[in-house]
């Protein structure tokens, strides 16, 4: 493998981490899809530069799926949801930006650790693409953890599965049913996501999901 | 390709769905219902008598046959149950005619998910499968949509997909690590291949591997500290949802997980995942021994009480060894029968009673005998009494863990006992006392719960050899 190769989809792979740290603070839904679209374009250019040094065309078609589902019609959709739910005002946090930037550093130190250690024999390009995946699976993670809106959850979530297309793709030779199915399952899952929003909203006129822990069967 | 047994479980279903999503009217429609999972369980049967050969994406052996049998026996006598149940809800307006259409319809995409879950030979086809049952439950869980369905379906949703999540990330990672073995392509992750071949792989990428998968799969099973969605999703939806909830989909998710401990067991370099699945086991056992004395929620209650079983099995298997694998094996088997039993009986307590509120329910044995003493009777299966089923397999784990590590035995006892006596305070004030709720009488129908209470009680007196050597057999597969 020659050396752009590696030195270009390392760039990628950062990148994407980065993109996931800057998710992690945003204090706006607008704001915060339009980092998430950022994200979901920095995959579908990694996606694609690994179809190139792969020379596995199929991975294309996962490029293509997450540059026009995740970086345009899903921000678009929620982008929507939100203004017809009027809910664009800011968006709480549980825990304050500091400690989630310091909790989000430790997770990708945690990643970088176990998995460079674990990996030392693969071939370094699927080595770091790993690494920097399990970095994005957990800050995806902290981010579900750290909202309160369900959007904000939602979008978490969408970035973690994020991380693991970066995996999928990594790993060279993986077969083509995998890479469907997770395209096929965010779609499913956004549709359900989708139901769900607009229930909650029929019923409760909110999208914050601590009104919700108001019903919870046993504080009857 | 020819129509064989492995065929039908896979496609009745299938076109049971389609069937079902365009058929109107709810008696076509409930006895439709009833009809496929009949033949379901016709085809799962004939699996005994024939099997294909193991390609990539299938397989039968005598594991996962084992599975799903029981898988689409309890799928048929729950759908026998559900077109009682389902009725009712018609009848008192809890659910509208198309509610219904789309509650059916799911019901047999949730048995072919469960189904293909189970058959599938192929671990990146598997956790479709298991996504695709859980996307399935998460919307039958929110089908009554009140506050409460909504919280708990938006509570599964997200743990459930996370734990979906973690588990592709195992997957993949033993995929990365089969690949410098079994070479790039599709044979990397067939499970046979894998698993003939395991001995090579790179110990430490397995470790890693199976720690995701044991979270992802875990959040499934319901083990304690990943259980948060369990006694909700339980409460909220419709009661035979619940009953195959906690009689099958445990399972299956168990099943996956024990399909990559085989895995991680024919590496001698990896690690021993007998310890972790003890561990998380015993934890679960003992933490939803203590939850079941302070339930007001009857749903929630008998919830609690298979996270607490599902402890068990987890423990047993964790244990290995051909005694604890049978022990495990049987009481999977009669947990999955008589926790159905008992959701049968309780949806039709609720719906008499019109409400899941324990403090609402007492002499249920004076105002409705036949439906007070069938619960009664799967309470006290439940609770691991003598002569019923389930007190043989617990003995059993209890006595060969006494054997080889008797300070988990202790643990293990301990939570048993404050489980029993947690189950029974609560059947005292439902089941026996001042009779509180009304007296109308119940149209229920009680032929599924009958059957499931008298196989759990012909398990307790007398095994037939002939299952005693098969689950020897099955037991001896999981080494």
């Amino acid at each position: 493998m020659s050396r752009i190769d590696f030195d270009v989809a390392h760039l990628l792979a950062g990148t994407l981490v980065l993109i996931s740290f800057l998710q992690l603070y945003q204090d706006r839904l607008y704001a915060l899809l339009n980092v998430y679209a950022a994200h979901a374009f920095t995959l579908a250019a990694s996606v694609a530069w690994q179809a190139f040094v792969q020379d596995a065309p199929h991975l294309y078609l996962t490029a293509a799926i997450a540059l026009v589902f995740k970086a345009v019609v899903i921000p678009v959709a929620l982008h929507r949801i939100i203004v017809r739910l009027g809910i664009h005002r800011e968006i709480e946090n549980v825990v304050g930006v500091g400690p989630t930037m310091l909790a989000g550093m430790g997770l990708v130190a945690l990643s970088m650790v176990v998995m460079l250690r674990i990996t030392h024999d693969a071939d370094p390009l699927a080595r770091e693409d790993l690494a920097f995946a399990l970095s994005v699976v957990l800050l995806g993670l902290l981010m579900m953890v750290t909202r309160r809106n369900a959007v904000g959850q939602v979008v978490g979530f969408m970035s973690l599965e994020n991380g693991l297309v970066l995996a999928a793709t990594g790993a060279k030779g993986m077969p083509l049913v995998v890479e469907i199915s997770i395209a096929f399952s965010i779609l499913i899952a956004f549709i359900v996501i989708g139901i769900f929003l607009f229930r909650i909203r029929e019923r409760f006129d909110t999208v914050d999901v601590q009104a919700l822990d108001r019903f919870r069967g046993e504080r009857r | 390709m020819s129509f064989d047994g492995l065929t039908g479980v896979l496609l009745v279903p299938a076109v049971a769905a389609a069937l079902l999503a365009l058929l109107p009217g709810y008696r076509v429609t409930a006895r439709l219902n009833v009809l496929a999972t009949t033949l379901t369980l016709i085809c799962a049967l004939s699996l005994f008598f024939g099997r294909p050969q193991p390609g990539n994406y299938l397989l039968v052996d005598d594991l996962n046959g084992t599975f799903v049998v029981l898988t689409t026996f309890v799928g048929f006598t729950t759908s026998v149950f559900s077109a009682s149940y389902i009725g009712h809800e018609l009848e008192i307006g809890r659910l509208t005619p198309p509610f219904v259409r789309f509650y059916h319809a799911m019901y047999q995409v949730l048995m072919f998910a469960m189904n293909l879950a189970l058959v599938a030979n192929n671990i990146g086809l598997m956790w479709v499968a298991i996504e695709l049952a859980t996307l399935t439950t998460v919307l039958m869980v929110g089908i009554y949509r009140t506050h409460e369905a909504l919280e708990a379906a938006w509570k599964y949703f997200i743990l459930g997909s996370v734990g979906i999540a973690l588990a592709l990330f195992g997957t993949i990672l033993v995929y990365m690590a089969a690949k410098p073995v079994i070479g790039e392509g599709l044979g990397a992750m067939v499970w046979t291949v894998l698993v003939a071949r395991a001995g090579s792989f790179d110990p430490a990428l397995l470790d890693l591997a199976f720690v995701f998968l044991l979270l992802g799969y875990g959040t499934k099973v319901g083990l304690a500290p990943l259980h948060a969605w369990l006694p909700d999703a339980h409460a909220e939806g419709p009661t035979p949802i619940s009953a195959v909830l906690s009689g099958l989909l445990l399972n299956v998710a168990l099943y996956a997980l024990l399909r990559f401990k085989m895995l991680l067991a024919a590496n001698a370099a990896a690690l021993a995942p007998g310890p972790l699945m003890v561990t998380l086991g015993l934890l679960s056992l003992v933490f939803a021994a203590f939850m079941l004395y302070r339930r007001r929620d009857i749903k929630r209650l008998f919830a609690y009480s298979s996270i607490e079983h599902m402890g068990i099995i987890t423990f047993a298997f964790g244990m290995g060894g051909p005694l604890a694998n049978f022990a495990g094996l049987l009481h999977m088997t009669m947990h999955s029968l008589t926790k159905s039993a008992i959701f049968f009986a309780v949806g039709h307590v609720a719906q008499v009673n019109g409400t899941q509120r324990i403090a609402d329910m007492g002499g249920l044995t004076e105002t409705h005998p036949l439906l007070g003493w069938s619960l009664t009777v799967g309470v006290v299966a439940i609770a691991g009494l003598p002569p019923l089923g389930i007190f043989t397999s617990e003995f059993l784990v209890v006595s060969s863990t006494f054997a080889r590590q008797p300070w988990l035995a202790l643990i293990l006892v301990f939570g048993l006992v404050v489980g029993l006596a947690g189950l029974l305070l609560r059947l005292n004030s439902i089941a026996f006392g001042e009779p509180r709720g009304p007296r109308a009488k119940a149209k229920a129908s009680y032929v599924p719960m009958f059957a499931h209470l008298a196989l759990v009680l012909i398990a307790g007196i007398y095994m037939p050899p002939a299952l005693v050597a098969w689950f020897q057999n099955v037991a001896g597969l999981l080494g």
